[in-house]
């Protein structure tokens, strides 16, 4: 386990390493000085020169690269160009949207898929089988923000049950929950489409081990086998899906976002990415691909714990 | 033949069909704004309604096919043009360098969070369809090379290999007339899941502005642009919506049903 641990690990700072250099290198390339772009288009030469000084702008880029991946290992990632507030304060709070809107819609896309996949696996071939995969279908073809757009059709504007968009603040939890529902089922839509689809997939595939034949010949009947032995042997797919559709649920929300008016990490990339705030767009990006990274690294070693035999695999 | 099959392939065919009838005849001038008509339901001269400038929403939807098709296609064609030879290269020598270095690379790739890093590809290099497609096709390149790979190193040690081995052919000569034949059903089922992706991906880019720029229609900016008036005329939010779900779903069910028809064996492991 040691040695698996030690590979995973070394592979995962050279993921990171290199994500972080990618990421440095697409933001630098970008056409558009900061400095330029703050001052607009009549500012003196020598008042853009100061100003990219000001920002550190005038630095070498490898150094550059150094004090932004170093800050970051300290937890500071710079102060941004235009508000001239730290980035880990502005992430933190816009954090405080699009986290909780990304586990709500996990527990929202689980919640759909399980009763949805363990249905169509115990009546495979039948009515009930083919109604949650024509279902299935259909969710992973909508787009989730035009799912957004009908979801506020209906419940906003017609119904009036939840508002079309904005974020009261968390002062109010239940109010906050409450704003961020539409967003998170828009979200949940096709990840519950996927998730359903791979546990009907995999309880299929176990059907048809020794352990659930002699369950049936106890007397069992297919949903109960599939509920108390099925289930647990087909956890392991269902569970590299459920570490991926956290990164897609992250990613997702940032077009959510744009759909409901919430002040998350998605506005923010927005904002900065028109404002040229480099700092801000990388900072914001690697924290993404950091939580994607960490997310595949600890489902890997979920696997090796519950698994051993992957531990040699791998 | 599958129902499966023949729906998808009548849905991809209709679409292709709109986008294509488009280049000769539209129902309306694209860009012809009548304001005083704006909004209209769909009725015998609008047949889906028209849009906030009064622009008929059927013709804006089949140019519209076209930027989508187009995107997509072409980002798919970037996954197969350079995924699959990197897939083949790693294949053909298992194990080495090369291949490791085309693995650790592909699984780099499939760390980031795609959508992520379209945005930021596409507004760094500015808006627009070359960037979109570019920005959707990197992500399609490792892919196809991951397919590929997998594939291909199952066939490597099959005995048809080792004849033409034997028969004094090199790698690469083996990987192009050997193993591509024999993985071609795989890539096509995987282009039209890419294809359907890409569809989405696109419209998902130009809702958000980064797509293809006015006055080039995309369904993506419809919906967009029919964001705000949702609550006045709601046809003309729900009808492009409906295009890109009737395009994917279609490309979708193509795929499921050329996988059972192309690969019997499959059927029992699809998903």
């Amino acid at each position: 386990m040691l040695a698996y641990l030690t590979r995973r690990l070394t592979s995962l700072i050279l993921s990171l390493a290199v994500a972080s250099l990618e990421i440095f290198l697409v933001v630098e390339v970008a056409p558009g000085d900061p400095a330029r772009f703050m001052l607009g288009i009549n500012a003196r030469p020598d008042t853009v020169a100061a100003l990219r000084a000001e920002l550190g702008l005038d630095v070498p880029r490898v150094e550059r690269y150094l004090a932004w991946v170093g800050g970051m290992l300290t937890g500071d990632f710079g102060t941004s160009y235009t508000y001239r507030a730290p980035v880990t304060e502005m992430i933190a709070d816009r954090l405080w949207v699009s986290l909780p809107l990304a586990l709500y819609a996990l527990a929202l896309s689980t919640v759909l898929a399980f009763p949805a996949g363990l249905l169509a696996a115990a009546k495979r071939g039948r009515a009930g089988d083919y109604g949650v995969m024509a279902g299935t279908q259909l969710g992973i073809a909508i787009p989730n923000f035009w799912f957004a757009m009908l979801l506020v059709l209906l419940f906003a504007i017609n119904l009036g049950w939840f508002s079309a968009g904005g974020f009261p603040g968390w002062e109010n939890p239940a109010l906050a929950i409450k704003s961020l529902t539409l967003p998170a089922v828009a979200l949940a839509l096709p990840q519950a489409a996927i998730l359903a689809r791979v546990l009907r997939s995999a309880l299929i595939e176990i059907t048809g081990e020794d352990f659930m034949r002699t369950a049936r010949a106890k007397g069992l009947t297919r949903g109960q086998a599939l509920w108390r032995h099925g289930l647990r042997n087909a956890l392991i797919p269902v569970l590299t899906i459920l570490g991926l559709q956290f990164s897609f649920l992250l990613a997702g929300a940032i077009i959510i976002e744009q759909v409901f008016f919430l002040p998350g990490l998605g506005r923010l990339i927005f904002q900065s990415i028109s404002q040229r705030d480099l700092i801000v767009v990388e900072s914001v990006v690697m924290l993404l691909v950091f939580a994607v990274i960490m997310v595949n690294f600890l489902t890997d070693l979920a696997y090796a714990i519950v698994d051993p035999r992957l531990r040699r695999r791998a | 033949m599958s129902r499966t099959l023949i729906t998808g392939a009548l849905l991809t065919a209709l679409v292709l069909a709109a986008a294509l009838l488009s280049y000769v005849w539209t129902p309306a001038d694209p860009e012809a704004m009548t304001i005083a008509d704006r909004l209209q339901p769909p009725n015998a001269a609008h047949w889906l309604g028209t849009d906030h400038f009064g622009r008929d929403i059927l013709t804006l939807l089949m140019i519209g096919a076209r930027t989508s098709i187009a995107v997509a296609l072409v980002a798919v064609g970037i996954g197969i043009a350079l995924g699959v030879p990197l897939g083949l290269a790693a294949a053909a020598r298992h194990s080495s360098l090369l291949d490791e270095v085309i693995s650790r690379g592909n699984d780099l790739v499939f760390a980031f969070p795609s959508l992520v890093i379209a945005i930021l590809i596409t507004a760094i290099l500015g808006p627009g369809a070359l960037n979109a497609i570019l920005a959707i096709g990197i992500f399609n390149i490792p892919v196809f090379a991951r397919l590929t790979r997998g594939a291909a190193l199952g066939l490597w040690s099959r005995e048809f290999i080792l004849a033409a081995r034997v028969a004094g052919k090199g790698r690469a000569r083996i990987s192009a007339e050997h193993i591509l034949p024999n993985i071609a059903n795989l890539l096509i089922v995987q282009g039209t899941i890419q294809f359907s992706l890409g569809i989405l991906a696109e419209a998902g880019l130009s809702y958000v502005g980064l797509g293809a720029q006015p006055p080039t229609p995309s369904w993506g900016r419809m919906l967009a642009e029919a964001q705000t008036m949702v609550a006045l005329a709601p046809h003309v939010a729900i009808i492009p919506g409906l295009a890109i779900v009737f395009t994917v779903l279609g490309l979708n069910l193509l795929g499921d049903g050329l996988r059972d028809t192309l690969d019997p064996r499959l059927k029992v492991q699809r998903l």
